[in-house]
């Protein structure tokens, strides 16, 4: 039986249809001004990907901070639901999980069928989230694809402002007419961020083992950052992108299993 | 899932009557000068019953409520805001008091008309904003006469003689003070009614809130706010103490009658300290869940006083009357008042977080709560300090809590879809789905 699971993000939306607990197909499109075209866009396209046609899914569950503009969902959960099932479903070991999105950052613990125990969640602060490292990359002129593998590179730690994106922006200005290797600014902007969110992720009295996911969990500098802030591994899943999408789907396996 | 029309419900009946003491208050203050009456000033907290001595002609405004009834108005609380951020005062001061200051820098009162300026102030010193509001009032109304009380004895389980008779002093040079400031003469029955009063208005509030221990509850948090503000309006008014004997026989027949404030009651939650008052449908938001706030630490002890019962549980606190005091003179009175001011719950955290957090943790105990709501409040300084360690020990006692930033008095500090969002969140983890 399909269903289908629709991440509604501030930048991207992501569908995961699934067939009887099994992954079938993805399917992402960037989130424009017209919501409904995004999601038809995302959803097409996963169809499509997976051969498989809309009258043959059964339940649709969104998520994402548009998940009320998915007109056609049967139901939904909230993103920090879908993000602890799709988590524990990929690395059933975490007990905390961090989200890192482009507008929000989000930690939660819970246990081990998915279920949240407490949670955090970045409000009102733009330096511990994924379009930060947008405006970032416009600073250093490359693309936010090179942000990760550069930042790499980098052997020397810079102070940075970990507080405020606007000042983080004019400190890495300043940093460009210092003549600071990008590398070394790089690695500075993913320090400022990991750090940004390793102090909310503190919060929840951090429970190993701990796994990353959203956006910028595919960046590795960000990834390497957050490791040598929180001192310990983190499982970072395949198209940890998608984990919301999938959490949101296994949300809609459950309810058409009747679970 | 929360389930439709479990228990029945009905509107409270002397909610009208509430309404209409809550607007005379504020009608008499603005018109006291019409029939040669007074005007004062001071917080919530204040010792209302000293200047009742001065005769039955005296009206008050405390600073709180008026500064939570502006905030619920936002277009007049946005213009309050903007003319003491324009006056050049720091944006993160106390949100009650900059909707106040506001008021008097546009000369508009929230109740209509001009903003009445006070013949005096009586003020005590809880937290370092309060004498220093009354200060500006002072100044801003042209040198109003001041008198503030200083109050800060420590908390109530190390309370001692001397401590008390610090506070009685002062307000025993007060009521020197209010004679010559006021030029009347003092009288010590009024005095003495008064403080009797308060007791009654205090504990009797305390029984209301002991029956939301009954499930279903009949009363909801947003609902109590229209309720519990008496004892912050005026603690030693009969017609309140008067009022909130009706409402304690009425809610009793609501238990009797198994009558539900939220009628698909499932999950039960508290909050802390003030709200964001600007946004009070955050808690008909979670009701869609079959949630009921059964009220907040603030509600509970600002206005109500309490005690450990023989049986080990949270009480209302027994009234000097109750256990056979009679009060007949001014320095009796004074300090049974002191006495009881001061073992406020909500006075008790300005002291030690875990003052706050221990009486909580009997509350979520006693009236056996699923969860509760803590407001990080950058409105109040004073009585959000140690709100993470709040966050701590209630979790460690074994209770879901949900955290939401806002502000009481400031709507630019409230992220409403962020708060709603997170309360989905929260009921998600307690187990309630809202239907769709």
């Amino acid at each position: 039986m399909y269903v289908a699971g629709i991440d509604m993000g501030a930048k991207f939306v992501k569908v995961v249809i699934m067939n009887d607990g099994q992954v079938v197909s993805k399917g992402m499109a960037p989130t424009g001004f017209n919501l409904a075209e995004s999601v038809e866009n995302a959803y097409n396209s996963a169809l499509e990907n997976g051969g498989v046609s809309k009258d043959d899914i059964k339940h649709i569950t969104s998520t994402g901070a548009g998940k009320k503009e998915v007109s056609f969902r049967n139901d939904e959960v909230t993103e920090v639901g879908a993000a602890a099932k799709g988590a524990i479903s990929l690395v059933p070991s975490s007990r905390t999980v961090i989200e890192v999105g482009a507008e929000e950052g989000r930690a939660l613990r819970c246990d081990e069928n998915g279920r949240v125990l407490d949670f955090v969640i970045n409000e009102k602060c733009a330096a511990g989230a994924g379009a930060f490292t947008e405006a970032m990359a416009r600073a250093l002129e490359i693309p936010v694809t090179e942000m990760g593998p550069l930042s790499l590179k980098s052997e020397q730690e810079t102070p940075m402002n970990a507080q405020c994106a606007v000042f983080a922006e004019s400190e890495v200005v300043s940093l460009v007419h210092q003549k600071t290797a990008k590398q070394d600014i790089a690695r500075a902007i993913h320090d400022a961020i990991a750090s940004r969110i390793s102090s909310m992720v503190r919060r929840l009295s951090i429970e190993k083992e701990v796994t990353l996911v959203g956006g910028l969990a595919k960046n590795v500098g960000f990834v390497e950052s957050l490791k040598r802030d929180l001192k310990m591994d983190v499982n970072v899943p395949e198209d940890p992108d998608y984990v919301g999408a999938l959490g949101a789907a296994l949300v809609a396996q459950s309810k058409v299993q009747g679970d | 899932m929360a389930e439709e029309g479990k228990y029945p419900t009905e509107p409270l009946k002397c909610w009208g009557e509430a309404k209409i003491l809550r607007e005379k208050y504020y009608e008499d203050y603005k018109n006291a000068h019409e029939t040669g009456g007074l005007r004062w000033c001071g917080g919530a907290w204040s010792f209302d019953a000293v200047p009742y001595g001065l005769g039955d002609d005296v009206y008050p405004l405390t600073g709180e409520p008026y500064g939570a009834s502006t905030a619920f108005n936002k277009e007049f609380s946005m213009q309050c805001l903007e003319a003491t951020e324009a006056a050049g005062f720091a944006r993160d001061l106390c949100s009650y008091m900059r909707n106040y200051w506001g008021s008097i820098l546009l000369n508009k009162f929230t109740f209509g008309g001009e903003f009445p300026k006070p013949d005096f102030i009586w003020q005590d010193h809880i937290c370092c904003s309060h004498s220093k509001w009354y200060q500006v009032v002072s100044d801003l109304e042209g040198g109003v006469p001041a008198y503030m009380v200083d109050v800060a004895v420590g908390p109530f389980d190390q309370m001692d003689d001397n401590k008390v008779q610090y506070v009685v002093g002062q307000l025993m040079d007060g009521i020197d003070w209010l004679e010559k400031t006021t030029g009347r003469t003092y009288d010590d029955n009024k005095l003495i009614e008064a403080v009797k009063n308060e007791f009654r208005l205090t504990s009797t509030w305390a029984k209301v809130c002991e029956l939301n221990k009954t499930v279903p509850a009949p009363l909801d948090e947003k609902t109590m706010y229209s309720l519990y503000v008496f004892g912050v309006l005026s603690k030693a008014k009969k017609e309140f103490a008067d009022f909130m004997d009706v409402l304690y026989e009425e809610v009793k027949d609501r238990v009797n009658r198994g009558i539900a404030a939220v009628p698909n009651e499932h999950v039960r939650v508290m909050s802390d300290t003030q709200p964001p008052w600007g946004f009070l449908k955050v808690f008909r938001y979670l009701e869609k869940y079959g949630c009921i706030s059964i009220g907040s630490l603030y509600t509970f002890g600002l206005t109500g006083l309490w005690e450990d019962k023989e049986d080990g549980s949270w009480g209302p606190k027994t009234t000097p009357m109750d256990k056979g005091v009679t009060i007949n003179t001014r320095e009796q009175a004074l300090e049974e008042m002191v006495k009881w001011n001061l073992a406020k719950p909500e006075w008790q955290h300005f002291y030690h977080p875990q003052l706050k957090s221990d009486m909580m943790i009997r509350i979520a105990k006693e009236w056996g709560l699923n969860g509760i709501m803590l407001h990080y409040n950058r409105g109040c300084e004073g009585l959000s300090l140690g709100i993470a360690e709040n966050r701590l020990a209630l979790q460690k006692a074994g209770y879901p809590v949900l955290v939401f930033e806002g502000n009481m008095g400031d709507e630019r500090e409230f992220d409403e879809a962020g708060t709603m969002a997170k309360m989905d969140t929260f009921m998600e983890t307690l187990g309630v789905i809202k239907p769709r």
